[in-house]
């Protein structure tokens, strides 16, 4: 049986500070090594100092996660020379002596399958490499300690996935959790990596990294497994060992380096005493972090009676989900749910899109209740959201300026019908012996008052029109 | 004037316009020009002290307000950072850095208008006993040039006590300010751990070192200690004190207290001299009013052997920094790929520090952790509980500071196991972090000896007071140099 397993890290974006000093977490706008400081550099003398709300942020991942919490953390030392390490040793968490990292056995279902996580661990993220020079003679490493010290989170699973396939729903859900905890930003370039290890049935176990974005784990996972089907048919062992994967020729590659048996000296890290993990403050967070998704979607579906499946689109985004609780009254729910998962597709669904949509939670309210109160139609409400979304104006002052307002004075919506009535003689005859061609003259009305005559009444009229006849 | 003068007698000049900063300070750098080439006391000088002093002396004259210390000179251990000048540790590895902030202490004393006049010798990273391993050269005993000064902070101890200063900081990890303080005949104090902030000291072994002063006198070492001493936000380890002022209260005495006499530390093994001057130091403590009563702190007798394990692992991690990649010494790049350049430059390590980072790497290796670093713990546990019983039924603990007289320059440097054995005495209160004192107590065969007084955590304020007694009782002769 094929087993997968993973370690995910992922940054805590959404954090002011790195871990231990001052500098900024978001390292990304910065010239090279200009976000530094004597600490994250490990300067002789310098003192690492722990930053509290890493702490909070990473015990609420905890809770989502349904992780223990042990009543006190430590942080230890992972001692290994690499030039992207200031100090020359990694300073994290580590339970091989009991549990001290600030979440362990934690457990997540995805479908019908229950997903264990070993334990998550806070951590600092060391700098970054770049390579520049032509050739290979010419090669330079470049080195930026700008990244060095951003606090991220370990988040280590059992190996209890079966195929690649729940791996990628996994990541999804995972992902959603942290944007909608408020602790990450997964989609920030570099901020969610995640390395997998994967067995088949009698093979040993291989270890993936250098996995660029998480979508592509799926592949190397896929790649994998084929790769290691095909050696045991012929009778090859499947080695233990680590394989990097290649991004451009999407396969894995035996890194040769000695990397499993290196030997990190995990030691305490003393310059950081043990922190008391109070239960009011687990209690506190439990009371104050965001609902979770799994929550959300339950409560649309019972309380306000939206759809199972605009109900999912809801609340596995945050962005709509925050948009959704920020406008809706009691009464217009569903009315709300609609707009955001059919009439906003397309025009919220990039990043960039969403940072410069002009749409407030009242434009929204105040559609949906004007479409409620039938005083513009649904296909009114639409025309007038992208005007809102481009414009930002107020929805009274788009539904003058468009003329979008129902022809809710009946003279002329009975002029209009005469009109239609004169032109579509033939249809207004069929009409009369089928019912069903009636929405033809509908539609025919609805054009000639540009959508803006409410459907139900025009029904009504001609009807009673036909009726009279 | 004379160089000798106390802490209280020097403000006191200066507020009475008796003595200006600049006179004491070109007074303190001509001794320092007279006796270096003898002592090597320093690293490096503080070009800039007269300059400064002038400043200080500026202000007194304008009626400003000045700091506590009026000017005064103070050497600094060559491994806590001062912004401006260099920061050695007495190190090839470090010969060119100068780091870009000044450690806490240094900036408290600066925020009171001390001058920093050198920075001072120590063994190299402060790993030893003698400050025989700087790279630069060893400092030498004013009592006797021929004689270790102790150490590490033995450039500590020198300046301080042949008055090339008025107070020095130096740090202890297992003994290294009361050693040279007990050898060059000068009071020393390491405080209970947290009690001073460790920002800006170069780490060796972390969990287990303090920065601490050294003084002619328990008074001065009091008034240092009320200026470096308390929280600091740069320190996660620092812990509240309360801010007392050590100098208040002084001279209460010891009457009534009760002083244990750690039985392991004044038989076997020490020195004849010394221990004739600790009985005599314990007849005195009686005389003045204490309780004296044998007391046995029997896993002692493991400290060493605990200490030299878990100091050595956290060196280990500590100096791995230390890859000349980003500060350090001028060697080029040029010819090398990572690896080989990472074991060239620290090649440059002496063979004290190149010593403790293999031992220190092996006992945290795989499969020795629980053997070596795990069991150590184990010992300092047991030690911090045995000095927890005991001071449930004493006060204060007494034993000498250094079991054997100083000795001669090279006598032991190819034995480091016997340089090793001289913190028997010193390393209990590094393990379980409470205070030590070491007061200058008498002379033999012209060598000081020092008593050492320890006391439970943050009870520095009994243990200056009891110390300020002892001192009082001597009548030492100057320093001879
Ligand atoms: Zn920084």
């Amino acid at each position: 049986m094929t087993k997968i397993g993973l370690e995910i890290h992922c940054q805590l974006t959404k954090l002011e500070s790195k871990l231990f000093c001052s500098c900024k977490a978001d390292y990304r706008s910065f010239e090279p090594n200009s976000n530094i400081c004597p600490v994250c550099m490990g300067l002789p003398g310098s003192l690492p100092i722990l930053n509290k709300k890493s702490v909070e942020k990473a015990a609420m991942l905890s809770i989502a996660l349904g992780c223990k919490i042990p009543p006190k953390i430590g942080f230890f030392r992972k001692n290994y020379f690499y030039p992207d390490l200031p100090k020359n040793f990694q300073i994290t968490q580590y339970n091989a002596y009991g549990p001290t990292s600030i979440g362990y056995d934690g457990m997540i279902m995805i479908e019908d399958k229950e997903i264990r996580i070993r334990r998550i661990q806070l951590e600092e993220d060391p700098g970054r490499l770049v390579y520049s020079g032509s050739s290979e003679k010419t090669q330079i490493t470049l080195v930026d300690y700008n990244r060095a010290g951003t606090p991220l989170v370990e988040i280590v699973t059992e190996p209890d996935f079966e195929n690649p396939k729940q791996v990628r729903i996994f990541l999804n859900i995972l992902a959603d959790l942290v944007e909608n905890l408020g602790v990450a930003d997964p989609y920030l370039e570099g901020a969610f990596r995640v390395d997998g290890n994967i067995s088949i049935e009698k093979g040993n176990r291989v270890e993936i990294k250098n996995v660029g974005s998480f979508r592509d784990i799926e592949k190397a996972l896929h790649f994998e497994i084929t790769r290691q089907q095909s050696l045991a048919e012929r009778g090859i062992l499947i080695p233990a060992e680590t394989r990097h994967w290649d991004e451009a020729r999407k396969i894995t590659v035996s890194s040769r380096s000695k990397e499993e048996e290196q030997d990190y000296r995990y030691f305490p890290e003393e310059d950081i005493p043990k922190i008391i993990i109070e239960k009011t403050l687990i209690d506190n967070l439990k009371k104050t972090m965001p609902e979770s998704i799994m929550s959300k979607k339950e409560k649309y579906i019972n309380k306000y009676g939206i759809p199972t499946q605009v109900a999912e689109v809801l609340s596995s985004d945050k962005f709509y989900s925050d948009l959704f609780e920020q406008s809706h009254t009691e009464k217009n729910t569903k009315e709300i749910a609609n707009l955001i998962t059919t009439d906003l597709k397309g025009f919220a669904d990039t990043k960039e899109q969403r940072e410069q949509l002009k749409l407030t939670p009242k434009h929204l309210c105040d559609l949906a209740d004007s479409i409620l109160s039938n005083k513009i139609t649904r296909a009114s409400g639409k025309m007038a959201l992208q005007e809102i979304l481009k414009t930002g104006k107020p929805l009274s002052e788009v539904i003058s300026s468009l003329d979008l307002g129902h022809v809710d004075d009946e003279s002329s919506l009975v002029k209009a019908i005469d009109e239609v009535f004169t032109e579509e003689q033939k249809a207004v005859s069929e009409a009369k012996q089928n019912p069903d061609t009636i929405n033809y003259l509908v539609g025919k009305v609805m054009r000639k008052t540009k959508g803006k005559s409410d459907p139900s009444l025009t029904l009504d009229i001609i009807r009673k029109k036909l009726d009279s006849q | 004037m004379t160089l000798s003068i106390s802490i209280s007698q020097y403000t006191q000049k200066l507020r009475d316009g008796e003595l200006s900063s600049e006179e004491f300070i070109a007074q303190t750098l001509e001794r320092i020009n007279n006796v270096e080439k003898n002592l090597h006391a320093f690293i490096s000088i503080n070009e800039n002290a007269i300059d400064q002093a002038k400043q200080i002396d500026k202000k007194i004259k304008a009626k400003e307000k000045v700091g506590a210390c009026f000017g005064m000179p103070i050497s600094i251990k060559d491994n806590i950072c001062t912004k401006g000048m260099k920061t050695t540790c007495a190190s090839k590895m470090l010969e060119d850095f100068v780091a870009p902030y000044d450690a806490t202490v240094v900036s408290k004393l600066k925020s009171e208008d001390a001058i920093i006049i050198g920075k001072a010798n120590l063994d190299e990273f402060a790993m030893g006993s003698t400050t025989e391993y700087s790279y630069f050269g060893p400092s030498r005993n004013p009592w006797n040039t021929d004689y270790v000064p102790g150490g590490s902070s033995g450039g500590s101890g020198v300046s301080v006590s042949a008055l090339e200063c008025i107070a020095s900081l130096g740090s202890d990890t297992g003994g290294s300010v009361r050693s040279p303080a007990s050898f060059c005949s000068v009071v020393g104090l390491k405080p209970t751990y947290g009690l001073i902030s460790r920002y800006g000291l170069v780490s060796f072994a972390n969990s287990i070192e303090q920065i601490g002063p050294l003084a002619r006198t328990v008074e001065d070492v009091a008034f240092i200690l009320n200026i470096i001493a308390g929280r600091d936000s740069h320190d996660n380890t620092t812990i509240e004190n309360g801010t007392p002022d050590y100098t208040k209260d002084l001279d209460v005495g010891v009457s009534g207290k009760k002083i244990g006499i750690i039985s392991e530390m004044v038989g076997e093994g020490v020195d004849k001299d010394v221990q004739s001057s600790t009985k005599h130091a314990i007849s005195t403590f009686e005389k003045l009013g204490a309780q004296c009563i044998p007391i046995s702190i029997d896993s002692a007798e493991h400290s060493v052997a605990a200490y030299y394990t878990l100091a050595s692992a956290e060196a280990s991690s500590n100096l791995a920094r230390f890859d000349n990649l980003r500060y350090g010494y001028d060697f080029s790049v040029e010819g090398y790929e990572y690896n080989s350049y990472i074991s060239k430059v620290r090649s440059s390590l002496g063979p004290e520090v190149t010593r403790r980072m293999l031992l220190g790497t092996f006992v945290l290796s795989a499969g020795y952790y629980g053997k070596y670093y795990q069991k150590a713990q184990k010992v300092r546990s047991l030690i911090k509980s045995q000095l927890d019983e005991s001071f449930k039924k004493v006060d204060l603990l007494l034993a000498p500071t250094m079991p054997i007289l100083p000795f001669k320059i090279g006598e032991k440097i190819d034995d480091p196991l016997k340089i090793y054995l001289l913190d028997i005495n010193t390393i209990i209160a590094n393990l379980s972090g409470i205070p030590a004192i070491s007061v200058p107590y008498s002379i033999a065969n012209g060598l000081p000896i020092g008593i050492q007084l320890f006391a439970n955590s943050l009870q520095e304020k009994q243990l200056l007071q009891s110390a300020h007694a002892l001192q009082k009782t001597t009548n030492l002769p100057g320093v001879p140099i």
